[in-house]
């Protein structure tokens, strides 16, 4: 049994200068054969491994990760929570993911700092008023607490927004759902981590598949640069890399990934309260716990594995975050960062088996899957140890690109992130 | 407060020009050239700020861009403070006004101090660990962490300041003007190269140009004198632009380089007005020299952060170039042999050294010796294992290390006095350039260094930047790399004399001992965030191997120095405890900018309305005079409605679409897409873009298309006219006029290029009125009185060309609102004109003006679907009921195959209906959702409300939807909840009105 | 900021360009004999490659014209441009 973390095991360990606390997770070798196999250590990676072993009495499961843990899109996104999708089946997903969330750290006794602080989605044009309104009601029916907001209820909400009618791209309107927020993205990996750990689960860093073996059209195990690991499922959670991983498996993927841009200013004292995001002119801002804008930009329109993406889209971002927030102009940019995210034509993802027995993909989240972490860890959990979805990840499957039965959330002009 | 602590020797403070300024409320002066640090310093300022989570007390400690902790708030206009403004950047002015962040009351009493005697409770990552009970505490707990965090304050008015962009494209581009970048620059320059040197700081010369020792010489001059040539000379070229105070933020893939340079926070406020405040410079260049010199390391021991506790390299820059003393009783503590410059340079300028304390056994190097001839007491072998004094350094304790310096060699501890310590712990090439520009680094053992390995562009490091430390080897190695990289014979540095004292030993410790456990000492490494180095060491023992896991639970490198100073002791800490060898830890990723970097300078003139165009009508003026209110759609403005007098929008509309109806009504429809096709294949072109046919349209004959995607889902629409054998004009959506022609010139040039056609864009070369209603005939009629305009001659769906006065125009007699209607294109710089004579003849019948709301309501009553409004990207033409416009005879055109897929076939797809409610002056609220059972858990919903509108010409409300397998639904009764109700609907025919077209024949 | 030499115009900034996703992905001569599943392939799967990809650029804000490039995905190295309908060179 690990330390429980608390403020009293805190006094405790400051007596002994913290030198008695244990590790959040060990550092093992890989075993020769596991029941399952999660490629993948990011968030959904962990938080499947975690389920796994607690929902389904799956125990002997190891996470292989190339790199170190939530070192992928997992540690370099903008952590934006929420669950207000338009279409049924992304609501129904999402808002597991948010009922998850809302009592994370105290499941994993693991503080992800989830902050229930409200995100709003700016409407700039009458379509944008008509397509959030369409959403808002959609949430409502579907149990959501969204709410339309007027333009002044916007500002009351966010003062600092410029909400002028006579600047380029006026703020007509918005929506609020109060439950969305935000949540310390490396803590959610941690905290997972250190609960399937502590169940049994093999956590292995630094540890590249290299190949997936098949006999026909099972899976038998994967190659990796520790060596062959045998086992008869194989849970693939490789985010920008899915495609590599599916080639390896002779499968193809719907799937682009391109590079997405983030960027935090310096920080300062508490500025914003909630989080933004407006889709028409790509601006997300919110302020973390230490003080810094958090600011997303957009991706950029070719495939790139190199976590850069093209200045471009940072300064379009920014030149978006001045219109709406003129007062930070002489804020300053400290860090800019890129990611790979996979792509999926509907801008909805996969949680899904393929056509090779054993074989299941949690892939094409695009710009939003942190959010999504907990629920997409337990429906991927419950995918792969029942060799069936539930109900909620049924319509991620990969067959709808072949009839046609897409969840088109940008289409549906649903934001993206 | 007097200047006594200058001395007069520098070159570069005018102490003739006196200036004042305020630090925390209080009048200071200090001299023309001084920054805030050098200035606080000579009026015997060291407590500058609070630290962020233990809010310890911290000082000046660095000169330059690498300083953690003299971090202020400069200005306390709203509008232009700025927060996190490091004071070692801040050339001072008059009216200059800074203050001290992350404190409160103030930073000589900070309630935020008791953080530091809570510290054994606040280790790394102590959050996660936390504030976890009860549940819904955590944001009340974390109100009170934000506001305990964060440092400066963002203004809180818009900035007043003008920002603005340069593309620069050069030859070679310099970055740094130390002695290497000079060299550089110089030789670039002389060899015909279009040269652009950039420098950070307001002076050319790096740390050369106030280097006066005897000891390093070139062709037997003082160093600085020699460089100070070199430049005088560099100053005469014509092939270099030189840019000081521009500092390069980010270097990107193919030599794209961003600088942002200063040009006016250094003037006082009169003469800053309304000049532009920064530049970022987007370089494109061909070569790139990259010579950014190196960054003095601090040493790591208990308690080495308190005010007073410098770099040795920044107290002899205070010394020798702002003739700043920092201290009275100077104390120097090193590794390497740097510490022995600065000392020896205040020793000859009569300050008080007491002594140095050096890590290594001995060294007999030159510098060391004269040292020792000064009568400077060494202390080798020693470590400091403690300091003492809050606000300022008043007291260190030393012991002697043993020989492993893991411990020591007996208990001896000596204290001494010091107001002043500067530490040299070597020095790290500054490569973040270098990385960030995907450059791979190498470890070099000998004295702990990354180093350039791999060069991903046309680029290449010299000087410091690329290891090389000593004077004779930086001019060589330099001289060797120039001529390689640029290609030439010689560089004019060949055969120069180079004096210099070489180091003879080195020696690293990255955590010094300390005779206290490590769980009771504070050796800070990133002195922003208080992360020591016990918190590296817990980070280690819980599990967290990777420097990025150990640098995220630490916030290491994470402030806004970005580990500028500390990164590399985290890295060795962690290679010493866990055993691994330095160069296999890795280093964390240096991401741009290289500092920080002010949004509006990324921004720079694009903002306001000039953060994006707005695309304006011929008759746009007209609009704004006639009381027009305007709807964004894309980049348009689109006159919307037009009111009178007190009328709401409801009520103009309700006019404007009976007026239409009644009599005649006009609107501009030039923001339409109008893409020209010619070529002998336009024709089959056409049947494969839209789905339906066009082969057969006659010559002068319209036709209205439907453009899919390759999904089979709706994706634009219009009216195309066949004006001859192999000429077409197609009309497009107003926003997706771009999207269209792309998507057109894509097929055309990769799919089809067999075809012979030409598209161009002729969106903006007409304007267009269209008149509608049962009177436009009469009113086309007095603008061309020749043209008959029988349906005989001039039937609905056909074109012709006419001229109205001496002016061409196309007339199409097409209608989206079910009128009698004439859609007359003009060149557009006669759109203005048109609309006027249109007004004028259409007087007689009441013409009514009207903008999009009016035509959005007409179309509906009719039944016409807006791409966009009623569709969404999911919508079929089937789904649409438009089967009529889909080709069955047709092979192929874009989006067919989709159709035919089990799910786009189904039956129970959303399909467009029309919805009346059972109360006629309910209205709809566009984006209701529909359902068909109340009382439903989950609710089930059905589709949602599209268009809806009050008929003033039904007297009733009416609507579009689109409704799971609504097609088979006429006369169903549906719910419609809202959240304060719900309204009652009944499913009918999308067409409300004239559904035999009588109109458009009236 | 890719520098990308557009083979109409010569060198100009990554800004003027549009990236079309993978190249050679001839659209079906004959749609309607596909089976739902050839005609997913064709409409949605992609390579999606790390390492050398060929794929389609456009030079939107300058000729229009598009063309292929060969780029290494994983570090954006730009290895080849060629016009459209010229064949892609072997190995």
């Amino acid at each position: 049994m690990k330390n429980k973390y608390s403020i009293f095991s805190l006094i405790k360990n400051a007596f002994s200068y913290h030198e008695n606390w244990q590790k959040a997770w060990n550092d093992p070798q890989p075993k020769k054969e596991y029941d399952a196999v999660i490629v993948g250590g990011g968030g959904h990676g962990l938080a499947t491994a975690y389920y796994l072993a607690k929902k389904h009495n799956m125990k002997n499961i190891a996470v292989v990760e190339k790199g170190w843990i939530g070192g992928g899109n997992t540690g370099r996104n903008t952590t934006i929570i929420r669950s207000n999708y338009l279409w049924d089946a992304s609501a129904g997903l999402y808002d597991h993911a948010l009922k998850i969330w809302e009592g994370l750290s105290q499941e994993l006794n693991y503080n992800v700092m989830f902050s229930q602080r409200g995100v709003m989605n700016l409407a700039h044009n009458l379509q944008d008023v008509r397509d959030l309104k369409r959403r808002t009601h959609a949430n409502r029916l579907n149990g959501i607490d969204a709410v339309y907001l007027s333009t002044e209820e916007v500002k009351k909400f966010c003062p600092i927004i410029n909400t002028s009618p006579d600047i380029r791209y006026p703020v007509l309107g918005g929506t609020l759902q109060r439950r969305a927020g935000t949540a310390r993205h490396d803590a959610v990996a941690w905290g997972y981590a250190r609960g399937a750990d502590e169940m049994g689960v093999d956590i292995i860093q630094n540890c590249e598949v290299k190949g997936i073996k098949r006999n026909g059209d099972s899976v038998e195990g994967i190659e990796t640069t520790k060596g062959f690991i045998k086992t008869k499922k194989v849970g693939v959670v490789a985010a920008g890399h899915s495609s590599v991983i599916a080639n390896m498996a002779g499968i193809r993927l719907p799937l682009e990934s391109k590079p997405l841009q983030a960027l935090v200013s310096e920080p300062v004292k508490p500025i914003i309260d909630t989080v933004v995001m407006s889709n028409a002119v790509h601006a997300y801002v919110s302020q973390s716990d230490k003080g810094e804008l958090v600011i997303g930009a957009g991706t950029d329109d070719y495939v790139s594995y190199s976590q850069k993406g093209s200045h471009q889209i940072v300064e379009g971002t920014l030149n978006a975050i001045l219109e709406l927030y003129p007062i930070f102009s002489r804020m300053r940019m400290l860090r800019q960062w890129g990611g790979i995210v996979d792509i999926c034509p509907d801008a909805s993802p996969i949680l899904s088996k393929t056509s090779v027995k054993g074989l299941y993909f949690n892939c094409g989240w695009g710009t939003g899957g942190f959010k999504a972490t907990p629920g997409s860890g337990d429906l991927f959990a419950h995918t792969i140890a029942n060799d069936e979805p539930h109900k909620l990840n049924a319509a991620f499957n990969l067959n709808r690109f072949v009839s046609g039965d897409l969840v088109d959330e940008h289409g549906a002009a649903a934001v993206a992130h | 407060m007097s200047q006594n602590l200058r001395v007069k020797s520098s070159n570069f403070i005018d102490e003739t020009s006196r200036i004042s300024f305020k630090f925390n409320g209080k009048t200071y002066y200090g001299f023309k050239g001084d920054t805030l640090a050098s200035a606080l310093l000579a009026n015997d300022i060291h407590l500058v700020g609070r630290s962020f989570k233990y809010h310890r007390p911290r000082g000046i400690m660095t000169s330059g861009s690498e300083e953690p902790n003299a971090i202020v708030q400069v200005g306390n206009d709203k509008a232009i403070t700025e927060p996190n403004v490091r004071a070692t950047e801040v050339e001072i002015y008059n009216g200059l006004e800074a203050k001290s962040q992350n404190c409160w009351p103030s930073v000589n009493f900070d309630i935020g101090g008791i953080n530091n005697f809570l510290s054994p409770l606040l280790p790394a990552g102590f959050y996660y660990k936390t504030f976890m009970w009860p549940a819904s505490f955590w944001e009340k707990y974390e109100i009170a962490i934000r506001h305990s965090a964060g440092l400066g304050r963002s203004p809180t008015k818009p900035d007043t300041d003008i920002y603005e962009h340069r593309y620069i494209h050069c030859d070679v581009l310099v970055i740094g003007a130390g002695i290497s970048g000079i060299m550089a620059a110089k030789t670039a320059t002389k060899n015909n190269l279009n040269t652009l040197l950039l420098d950070e700081k307001n002076e050319l010369g790096g740390m050369t140009i106030y280097q006066n020792s005897e000891k390093f010489k070139i062709d037997n001059k003082i160093s600085s004198e020699w460089l100070n040539d070199e430049i005088e000379e560099l100053n005469k070229l014509d092939n270099l632009e030189i840019k000081t105070r521009t500092s390069v933020a980010a270097y990107h893939g193919y030599n794209y380089l961003l600088a942002r340079e200063n040009l006016t926070d250094h003037l006082s406020k009169d003469e800053k007005e309304n000049k532009v405040r920064q530049r970022l410079l987007k370089i494109r260049a061909k070569k790139v020299i990259v010579a950014t010199g190196s960054l003095e390391r601090p040493l790591v021991f208990n308690n080495n952060d308190r005010p007073g506790i410098m770099l040795s390299s920044a107290v002899k820059k205070y010394a020798d170039y702002y003739g700043v003393i920092c201290g009275k009783n100077n104390i120097f503590f090193t590794n390497n042999d740097t510490a022995y410059e600065s000392a020896i340079s205040l020793l000859k300028k009569g300050i008080n050294v007491h002594c140095i304390i050096d890590i290594r056994e001995n060294s007999n190097s030159s510098i060391v010796k004269e040292a020792q001839d000064l009568g400077l007491k060494i202390y080798w072998s020693h470590t400091i294992v403690d300091t003492h004094g809050y606000k300022r350094l008043k007291q260190i304790s030393i012991m002697e290390l043993s020989k492993d310096g893991q411990s020591f060699a007996n208990s001896n501890k000596i204290v001494l006095d010091c107001d002043c310590l500067g530490m040299s712990g070597g020095w790290t090439p500054a490569v973040h350039l270098f990385t960030q520009s995907g450059g791979k680094l190498k470890f070099r053992e000998k004295d702990q260094v990354f180093i350039p390995n791999k060069y991903q562009s046309e680029q290449v490091s010299i000087g410091s930047c690329n290891g090389d430390f000593e004077l004779d080897e930086i001019i060589k190695n330099s001289s060797d790399i120039l001529k390689d990289f640029l290609k030439i014979e010689k560089t004019g540095f060949d055969n120069i004399n180079v004096e210099t004292s070489k180091e003879t030993s080195k020696k690293n410790i990255w955590l010094l001992p300390s005779d206290k456990i490590v769980g009771k000492t504070k050796p800070f490494v990133d002195y922003q965030n208080d992360a020591t180095a016990k918190d590296i060491k817990l980070a280690l023992r819980e599990g967290f191997r990777s420097i990025e896991h150990v640098k995220r639970y630490t916030t290491t490198g994470m402030g806004t120095d970005q580990g500028k100073l500390g990164n590399m002791h985290a890295l060795g800490i962690i290679a010493d405890t866990t055993g691994v060898k330095m160069g296999e830890v890795g280093t964390t990723t240096f991401r741009p900018p290289y500092t920080p970097l002010t949004f509006g300078t990324i921004v720079g003139r694009n903002v306001g309305e000039y953060f994006d165009i707005f695309r304006r009508t011929p008759m746009n003026d007209w609009h704004i005079n006639n009381n027009a209110e305007f709807e964004n759609v894309g980049q348009w403005k689109r006159a919307w409605y037009y009111p009178r007098g007190n009328e709401t929008m409801y009520e103009a509309v309700q006019r404007e679409s009976k007026a239409t109806r009644e009599s005649a009504g006009i609107l501009d429809a030039s923001t339409l897409g109008k893409i020209d096709i010619q070529g002998s294949d336009a024709s089959e072109f056409l049947n494969r873009v839209y789905t339906n046919a066009w082969s057969k349209l006659g010559i002068g004959k319209c036709r209205y298309g439907l453009m899919l995607n390759e999904d089979g889902m709706v994706y634009d629409d219009g009216v195309t006219t066949r004006l001859g054998e192999n000429h077409y004009i197609m009309t497009t959506t107003t926003g997706g006029a771009a999207n269209v022609m792309g998507k057109l010139e894509d097929y055309l040039q990769t799919e089809w290029p067999e075809l012979d056609v030409y598209l161009t864009s002729v969106t903006d070369h007409f304007a267009t009125a269209t008149i509608g209603g049962p009177n436009s005939k009469k009113i086309l009629n007095k603008l061309i009185p020749d043209l008959d305009l029988s349906d005989e001659n001039f039937p609905h769906m056909s074109f012709k060309e006419e001229k109205i006065g001496k002016i061409n125009c196309r007339i199409m007699r097409i209608s989206f609102t079910g009128e009698l209607s004439y859609e007359i294109n003009i060149q557009a710089s006669y759109g203005k004109s048109l609309w006027e004579q249109c007004m004028d003849a259409g007087k007689e019948f009441n013409i009514t003006p009207y903008g999009t709301e009016t035509m959005h309501l007409l179309r509906a009553e009719k039944g016409f679907i807006i791409v966009g409004q009623d569709t969404d990207g999911t919508m079929t033409p089937i789904d649409l009921q438009m089967d009529w416009v889909v080709s069955k005879k047709k092979y192929d055109f874009i989006g067919k195959r989709s159709l035919y897929r089990s799910d786009t076939m189904r039956e129970d797809r959303k399909q467009m209906v029309g919805l009346l409610t059972n109360d006629p002056n309910t209205v709809l609220e566009e984006g209701a959702q529909i359902i068909s059972e109340l009382n439903q858990t989950p609710v089930k919903m059905l589709g949602h409300v599209t268009s809806s509108y009050f008929s003033p010409n039904l007297g009733k409300s009416i609507a579009l939807a689109v409704v799971k397998g609504g097609k088979n639904m006429m006369g169903k009764k549906l719910f419609i909840p809202m959240e304060d109700k719900t309204i009652n609907v009944t499913v009918v025919d999308p067409i409300f009105l004239d559904k035999e077209n009588k109109k458009l024949n009236a | 900021m890719f520098l990308i030499n557009c083979p109409y115009c010569g060198e100009r900034d990554q800004s003027e360009f549009k990236a079309g996703g993978e190249a050679h992905i001839e659209r079906p001569k004959q749609p309607t004999e596909l089976s739902d599943d050839e005609w997913a392939e064709y409409l949605f799967m992609r390579k999606n490659i790390k390492g050398i990809q060929f794929e389609r650029w456009n030079h939107a804000h300058g000729c229009r014209k598009w063309f292929n490039m060969i780029r290494d995905t994983s570090n954006d190295e730009i290895k080849l441009i060629y016009k459209m309908g010229e064949k892609p060179p072997k190995g």
